[in-house]
């Protein structure tokens, strides 16, 4: 348990210190919300209809940024080699990081998102929703990027590599996040269903996910 | 506690590196891997702490897990250059099963008190070198796989770590050390990778 923490302190202090994870993060989210309303005009009742997918899609967008340093950074100093030394197992390790991971880089966008869909016309329910829906569904995001972020950690620019091997796996989180987000502004189905689905892939994710992070590193390591 | 290893044979990217390697080391004991450039002794050392599977042969180890006895101290440093020297082994001492009590003492033992507590980065080579081998003594673990432990190493840390080195001996652990410079240890035995198969035994002087 001290291996943990420890683990959990020193992936923070790195992340408080080099900076860019959580504040580019946002800023990109920013960036992308912002770019919405001139590719889809000044219409109101239109953004605020799409306000809950675009919110997802610049989420899931911007998790992804960052999330390929995940194990490199670790992999390029030679420290991944040792924590497989460590006296706690790798599965429970890589959990922690990805936790750690989500607490600086992914908790300050889901606390900006019912700011920044403001800008979108969105009105209080769907705010609050969506909102809760980003807090619910960005974990499984995390996990399922650190599959590919454990897959390319020995990779030089496997950053775009591991979009490409990631984006698939998220298409279900989006599915049933838009939807469960999108209930309050007339959605097709009630909010209940697919917010139940998404918080069920979140906890799958959070389960299975450490298994294949820890044997995508054992694996491919040189 | 003793390891031994039977008839190791190593491959790279379709490159024999050698085969039938046996040895054994038992407490107290010092075995240094010698050998030109690209004869397989980083290699050898990775596949003993296990991030290379071995080709063939297999390594035994009396005495415990072999994951949770092992240092390995490689080419990297394994520092973060973002946090302190401190910041750095209370981690390691931490996840590698050590007790906080013991950082400051392989900081002193290094001569790095210091610059404990300045960020890694802004250490020179030889400096982050030093912190990397405090991480042996911040958590206690019997054997050591040494990859160019001196590298960056000034002559005094070189003597420094020689002291080290022989401590750890005296206490009854083992190293092997894979190494192009004497590393100060009388009694150690040589392994001499000579490349394409051939591989021989000695004394080093």
């Amino acid at each position: 348990m001290r291996a943990l923490t420890a683990l959990y302190a020193r992936e923070w202090r790195t992340a408080r210190r080099i900076g860019g994870g959580a504040s580019v993060g946002a800023v990109f989210f920013l960036i992308l919300v912002a770019m919405m309303p001139f590719a889809l005009g000044p219409d109101l009742r239109l953004l605020a209809k799409l306000g809950p997918a675009i919110l997802w899609i610049a989420a899931l967008l911007s998790t992804l940024l960052g999330l390929d340093r995940l194990f490199q950074a670790d992999a390029e100093d030679g420290s991944l080699d040792l924590i497989c030394h460590a006296s706690a197992p790798l599965e429970a390790i890589v959990l922690v990081k990805c936790a750690a991971h989500w607490t600086t880089s992914i908790l300050p966008l889901v606390v900006a998102a019912p700011l920044f869909g403001l800008m979108l016309a969105m009105d209080g329910p769907a705010l609050g929703l969506t909102t809760l829906t980003l807090l619910a569904g960005t974990p499984a995001l995390t996990m399922i990027g650190a599959i590919g972020a454990a897959l390319t950690a020995s990779l030089r620019r496997g950053g775009l590599l591991m979009a490409v091997l990631v984006l698939p796996l998220a298409i279900p989180v989006l599915i049933f996040g838009v939807a469960a987000a999108s209930a309050a502004s007339g959605g097709l189905v009630p909010f209940a269903t697919p917010f139940a689905v998404l918080t069920g892939l979140t906890l799958f994710t959070l389960a299975a996910a450490p298994f294949a992070c820890a044997a995508a590193i054992r694996g491919v390591r040189e | 506690m003793r390891l031994s290893a039977e008839n190791l044979g190593l491959e790279r990217g379709g490159r024999r590196l050698f085969a039938g390697l046996s040895f054994t080391a038992s407490a107290g004991e010092a075995l240094v891997v010698t050998g030109p450039n690209g004869a397989g002794k980083s290699s050898l050392l990775r596949a003993i702490a296990g991030f290379l599977p071995l080709g063939e042969g297999r390594v035994t180890f009396e005495g415990g897990e072999l994951e949770e006895c092992v240092h390995y101290l490689g080419h990297a440093d394994a520092l973060k250059s973002a946090l302190t020297a401190r910041e750095n082994l209370d981690f390691w001492a931490a996840l590698l099963g050590g007790t906080p009590g013991l950082v400051a003492p392989a900081l002193a033992r290094l001569g790095l008190p210091h610059v404990a507590d300045f960020p890694v980065r802004a250490l020179s080579a030889g400096q982050k070198r030093r912190v990397a081998l405090a991480r042996l003594l911040v958590a206690p673990r019997p054997l050591w796989l040494l990859d160019e432990p001196t590298t960056a190493l000034d002559v005094g840390a070189q003597a420094l770590f020689g002291d080290v080195m022989r401590a750890h001996l005296a206490q009854g652990g083992v190293i092997l050390a894979a190494t192009h410079a004497p590393l100060g240890l009388e009694r150690a035995r040589e392994i001499r990778l000579e490349g394409a198969r051939q591989i021989a035994f000695g004394d080093m002087a």
